[in-house]
């Protein structure tokens, strides 16, 4: 007999759990501020501007500026979190990410919100599946990728109390709460979910969740999965990606390209130092038009798509 | 080389047409927006009486040839308003009207910002505010290095203008004097949020533009006659190019829409657009 329907979990927009961080910090804080680009709606902030007015600065539609922006208010002292939609604060502002921020190293904290293909049928130019390619490869800026609420959370109250820039990827989509074995935020370090020793699914963010459903059905199968999050892209945690390239199988899963992001990572760090075959979970590239749901179904970011990944992964092993 | 083609004739009073267009191209977008319950139905509303205009009493085009080099061009800088731009395109008979219905649905080649390689008619991708103007001073310069005849139009929000990218390209396109190449701000006051003037102030926009060297013109960007008048004129003897600063209202012709920033992208619920369809005939 069919087991009764399981009750869909609850989901959450992590929009709200940063800016419940973040207006939590800055009332104990007066040197944080919020940096927009007519994007106090899309990022949650009407809460902040009430209130804290003058520690609200809206530059209107204009990102390099924001960024810029970002830059001088760390030159002045204060905690700035620049906070816009993620396709174009880095694809817009990328040199002034670049050159005011990384480079010039300042105290900065980007936001990238509605990241991934969060804005569905808006299409390419408003989806940010570049961003994590080509932000990991700036030198001082932590990239971090949150799975969901608590993660959310934790990283913003990391990145407000770190001295350096920050980059953290916030989507709008709805994700269930995780259930971790213990609850403890280390930047830079892999989160093991699950342990398995026939194949490891290194997942960030949006897909953390689909990744741990696709090791429940292959677990079905007699296929031990892992299960890392890896939340935090750079510095890349590549004593866990070494250790998961042992089980001779690695999958990557994430909401962005296949091309330069966390599997592109994975592929750079274990071809030179433990060679493995890996299948990438992602989208190959501008998509067509569709919502995120069918998106995410088309290009097999699903438990069952990751699942099938594996397999083939498993079907490579020397 | 020049291809087969035959340019629309606009009739010699355009304006009983450009009124009938626009009133359908608002009903009709406002149906996609509705039914995808997805869009931007307050900037459609603002730009629709401009495109309108261009399209059926201004541009030369040949739908039939949309890659015929001689023919006028037309960019969408505000790619946000595919309500107005995806209707215009059909009422001009680029492709069929039914397309429409495929409005942001799965592999539609309607998706929510437009994309060229998909519709017949489109000029160049665009979404991201603030690309508009350097690709149609680009074209403009093309023209006017091949003494092509074509004249470049493009249409941009007024809150879209405090991306810098205009204001660069606004100073070449002054420098450079093009003067086949047309600026149409679609000035409803508003952007996605707020009003423009409380959140980064254009004003004064027109000397702003003066300043970088352009000919103005300001006009009521919902009378019809008006903007034939400016977008319609022939170039002459301007040595400039041509900034027209269209004062729209955004949402304009649906009461409840009008002047509201929450209409940048509301979606109407049944009874709201039951009541904009009584109200726009
Ligand atoms: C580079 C960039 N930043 C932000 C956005 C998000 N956005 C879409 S429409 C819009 C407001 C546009 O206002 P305006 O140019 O005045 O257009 P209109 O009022 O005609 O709709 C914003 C901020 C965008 N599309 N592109
Ligand atoms: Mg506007």
């Amino acid at each position: 007999m069919a087991d009764p329907a399981p009750k869909p979990a609850a989901t959450f927009d992590c929009r709200n759990a940063f800016v419940q961080t973040l207006e939590e910090l800055a009332a104990a804080d007066p040197r944080i501020v919020a940096v927009v680009n007519d994007s106090v709606g899309s990022s949650k902030l009407g809460g902040f501007q009430k209130a804290f007015p003058d520690r609200l600065i809206n530059v209107g539609i204009a990102e390099q500026t924001m960024v810029g922006v970002g830059a001088g208010l760390a030159n002045g002292g204060r905690i700035p979190f620049v906070s816009g939609a993620s396709c174009f604060l880095t694809g817009r502002a990328l040199e002034q990410i670049k050159a005011d921020v990384a480079y010039s190293n300042y105290n900065v904290k980007l936001v990238g919100q509605s990241s991934g293909i969060a804005y569905g049928e808006l299409g390419p130019t408003h989806h940010s599946i570049e961003d994590l390619a080509w932000l990991r490869v700036l030198n001082n800026l932590t990239l971090i990728v949150p799975s969901d609420p608590w993660e959310t959370s934790e990283a913003v109250r990391w990145a407000a109390a770190h001295e350096g820039p920050v980059f953290i990827r916030v989507s709008r989509m709805p994700v269930p709460e995780l259930s971790r074995p213990n609850r403890e935020f280390r930047v830079g370090k892999a989160e093991t979910l699950r342990t398995g020793g026939h194949v490891a699914i290194i997942a960030c963010g949006t897909t953390v969740h689909l990744a741990l459903a696709a090791a429940e059905a292959l677990a079905g199968e007699g296929i031990e999965a892992r299960v890392l999050n890896m939340a935090t892209i750079n510095p890349l945690d590549e004593e866990a990606v070494l250790a998961a390239a042992k089980t001779g199988a690695i999958v990557t899963v994430e909401e962005a390209s296949v091309r330069g992001g966390l599997g592109g990572a994975v592929a750079e760090l274990t071809s030179r130092n433990q060679p493995v075959p890996i299948e990438m979970v992602g989208f190959p590239g501008f998509v067509p038009t569709g919502s995120v749901e069918w998106l995410f179904d088309h290009f097999g970011l699903s438990a069952s798509g990751i699942a099938a990944a594996a397999r083939r992964a498993l079907s490579r092993k020397a | 080389m020049t291809s087969q083609h035959s340019t629309v004739t606009h009739p010699n009073d355009p304006l009983p047409m450009i009124r009938e267009k626009a009133l359908w191209m608002r009903r009709r977008a406002f149906r996609m927006v509705y039914e995808a319950r997805l869009g931007h139905p307050g900037g459609d509303f603002s730009a629709i009486d401009t495109l309108a205009t261009l399209y059926f009493g201004v541009l030369r085009y040949d739908p039939a040839q949309p890659a015929w080099e001689g023919r006028d061009r037309f960019i969408m800088s505000k790619g946000h308003a595919t309500g107005a731009l995806y209707t215009a395109l059909a009422a001009a008979g680029y492709f069929p009207e039914d397309w429409l219905n495929s409005y942001m649905q799965p592999e539609s080649m309607l998706n929510g910002h437009p994309n060229r390689n998909y519709l017949p008619g489109v000029e160049t991708n665009t979404g991201p505010l603030g690309h508009g103007v350097p690709v149609a001073t680009g074209i403009a310069i093309a023209g006017q290095v091949t003494g092509a005849g074509y004249r470049t139009y493009v249409l941009t929000g007024d809150g879209e203008l405090q991306e810098g990218s205009n204001w660069e390209s606004a100073m070449t396109a002054g420098h450079r004097k093009l003067r086949n190449l047309t600026l149409i701000v679609d000035r409803n006051r508003l952007q996605q949020g707020a009003e423009t003037e409380a959140t980064n102030g254009l004003d004064p926009l027109d000397d702003k533009f003066r300043a970088f060297g352009w000919h103005v013109e300001m006009v009521d960007g919902h009378d019809h006659a008006a903007l034939l008048d400016v977008l319609g004129a022939p170039v002459g003897a301007r040595e400039k190019p041509l900034c027209v600063i269209a004062n729209t209202v955004k949402g304009k012709g649906v009461s409840f829409m009008e002047n509201q920033a929450s209409w940048h992208h509301g979606i109407p619920n049944t009874e709201q657009f039951n009541i904009a369809m009584e109200e726009l005939v």
